[in-house]
């Protein structure tokens, strides 16, 4: 049984290719997590999977509602926490929780337990009839993140959660969801940006680039898949140092970037010394030399030949074409 | 109806809670009400009118009020877009005519509470309600006002991305209505061209509604004015309802 269905699911914004005919299949039970960096098209899947937005072809299923024929069915069966607030702000944390209940007709006894079981759940309760225009940043997606947990959905969707939130929140955040996952065996489909987010909560992974997913699996065989060790060097002739370390019999390959050279090889321990020589020899200056076990971050370094950093600058320029284009 | 009673029932909560908005927007009409109603009083005279000016543009005066609130509560959706509250409601499994309903009920209900505060500060300076008949009458065109306007103010949002526009509609649309309504001049006494645009302003029908109610006459027959502004309310509503269904965000 699968909680969500995806086949060939495209989304077009006059002629730009937000989504581009991506298909996949979650697991019930599963936490799935669309990784890539801003306008690669993870919240235009979320848009179109959560109804808000009608794909321009393919199709999609969520818990078996079709989302084009059934979208009341398909919204009344996923809770959802966007990326931006969305939040009354002049209500308190209670009102907020209860308009929610209203608008998806929990009775009312039913909705009164759930309201105060999930402020408990994350710690909001004492804090109830407060204005949510006094909460922090944290507070407010917690209180989001019960609110969407409200109507009692098979599948919640995460749109970027953390973001913007500090490290401990974002930890605490994390437990939350993990807690959700495990005890009510929800259904969750996360986008994030961040790597280590991906890593640590997510079973399966999809990384997704420029609207086409490049890789899917788990994080542990995304991260397999690349094999050994990355040693990543910075050097002021990065060009020569690239050229050189790639004709090494110990490398398996070797990618040149605007700031860096990684190297991809086993035992990186035995071959750093030889590195260094075989730079000096060849007068080559280092600046920086690490050893570090594959992450994400190399995964999607290795499909995409870009780190997510390097593409988070030059994205803000086509989010702001798309976003003109959409209010068009 | 209970999801257009929920979406009602926030408007209407968030309105009481603001009391600096609700104080604020009773500082205009007041205003007016004492410099020219007490100002212009002893310098007017009406024809064919018993009462005298102070009482004359005390229904005007209300139906400025219950205009302006309306208005600003249809536009308030703008906020809801910025602040993001407009997607939970729209992606909950309801349909987009009970949101649109609540907020037009949202919106004519804070309107009507705005224009009755006025017309008890009108008690004060020489209003006197003579029957509780006309006294509904009243109230029954003032919450016409406050639907037909707040579906206007909804339609309007609809179309907008921001607040930028509001400015433009207020100085361009919202006071043309307001003055070319006869709110504050018989329009009897009009030259025959301005009479006509005052008859093509739905909010004349209102005020001349509101004012056979409070002072027992008016230019304009009110079984004429219920009909007319009566359509005028259904049209917005539907017309508001349509835009607001094709609202993106």
């Amino acid at each position: 049984m699968y909680a969500i269905e995806v086949e060939k699911l495209t989304k077009k914004f006059h002629g730009f290719v937000a989504v581009d005919s991506i298909s996949f299949s979650i697991e019930r039970g599963e936490i799935f997590g669309l990784l890539g960096p801003n306008g690669a098209g993870k919240t235009t899947t979320m848009s179109m999977l959560s109804t808000m937005l009608k794909p321009t072809s393919g199709r999609a299923s969520v818990n078996d509602f079709d989302i084009l024929k059934s979208e009341d069915d398909v919204r009344r069966s996923i809770g959802i926490v966007f990326q931006d607030q969305s939040l009354d702000e002049e209500l308190t944390a209670h009102e907020n929780m209860d308009f929610h209940g209203r608008l998806y007709r929990v009775p009312k006894d039913l909705r009164q337990k759930k309201i105060t079981e999930l402020l408990e759940l994350v710690e909001l309760e004492d804090k109830k009839d407060n204005l949510v225009k006094t909460f922090s940043g944290g507070m407010r997606r917690r209180l989001e993140i019960a609110r969407g947990l409200l109507h009692e959905p098979e599948v919640l969707f995460l749109d970027e959660p953390t973001l913007g939130l500090d490290p401990q929140t974002r930890n605490r955040l994390w437990q939350y969801i993990e807690e959700l996952n495990k005890e009510k065996g929800i259904t969750l489909i996360l986008t994030t940006h961040y790597m280590e987010e991906a890593d640590r909560l997510c079973d399966r992974v999809a990384i997704i680039d420029k609207g086409k997913i490049i890789a899917m699996e788990t994080p542990e065989n995304l991260k397999k898949s690349i094999g050994g060790d990355v040693i990543t060097i910075s050097s002021p002739e990065n060009d020569d140092l690239h050229a050189m370390i790639r004709l090494q019999p110990w490398v398996n390959h070797a990618d040149l970037h605007n700031s860096s050279v990684t190297i991809n090889l086993k035992n990186a321990e035995q071959h750093i010394a030889e590195i260094v020589t075989l730079s000096s020899a060849n007068k080559i200056t280092i600046n920086n030399i690490s050893i570090h076990k594959p992450t994400l971050e190399d995964v999607f370094l290795h499909y995409t030949g870009r780190t997510i950093r390097e593409e988070e600058a030059k994205t803000k320029d086509r989010m702001r074409m798309m976003r003109r284009m959409r209010t068009r | 109806m209970d999801i257009v009673y929920t979406i009602w029932l926030r408007s209407v909560k968030r309105y009481l809670r603001s009391k600096s908005r609700i104080i604020g927007s009773l500082g205009m009409p007041v205003f007016l009400l004492l410099v020219l109603g007490l100002g212009l009083n002893s310098v007017v005279t009406l024809p064919d009118m018993e009462q005298g000016y102070t009482d004359f543009i005390i229904p005007g005066i209300i139906s400025m009020s219950v205009l302006f609130t309306s208005v600003f509560s249809g536009i308030q959706i703008i906020w809801d877009k910025q602040f993001g509250f407009l997607k939970e409601t729209l992606v909950a499994p309801v349909s987009r005519l009970e949101i649109m309903l609540g907020q037009t009920m949202g919106g004519a209900t804070t309107a009507v509470i705005q224009g009755l505060l006025i017309l008890i500060l009108s008690l004060f300076i020489g209003l006197s309600i003579n029957s509780i008949p006309g006294f509904l009458v009243a109230i029954v065109f003032m919450v016409l006002i406050g639907l037909s306007f707040t579906a206007f103010g909804i339609a309007i949002a609809s179309r907008m991305e921001d607040m930028h526009g509001f400015q433009l509609i207020m100085n361009f649309v919202i006071f043309p209505i307001f003055g070319l309504s006869g709110a504050l001049f018989p329009i009897d006494s009009l030259p025959p061209w301005v009479r006509s645009l005052t008859l093509l302003d739905p909010l004349t029908y209102g005020v001349e509604g509101i004012r056979y109610g409070l002072l027992g006459t008016s230019q304009i027959d009110p079984v004429v004015s219920f009909v007319v502004l009566t359509g005028f309310t259904i049209f917005m509503v539907v017309f508001g309802a349509y835009l607001f269904r094709k609202i993106n965000i």
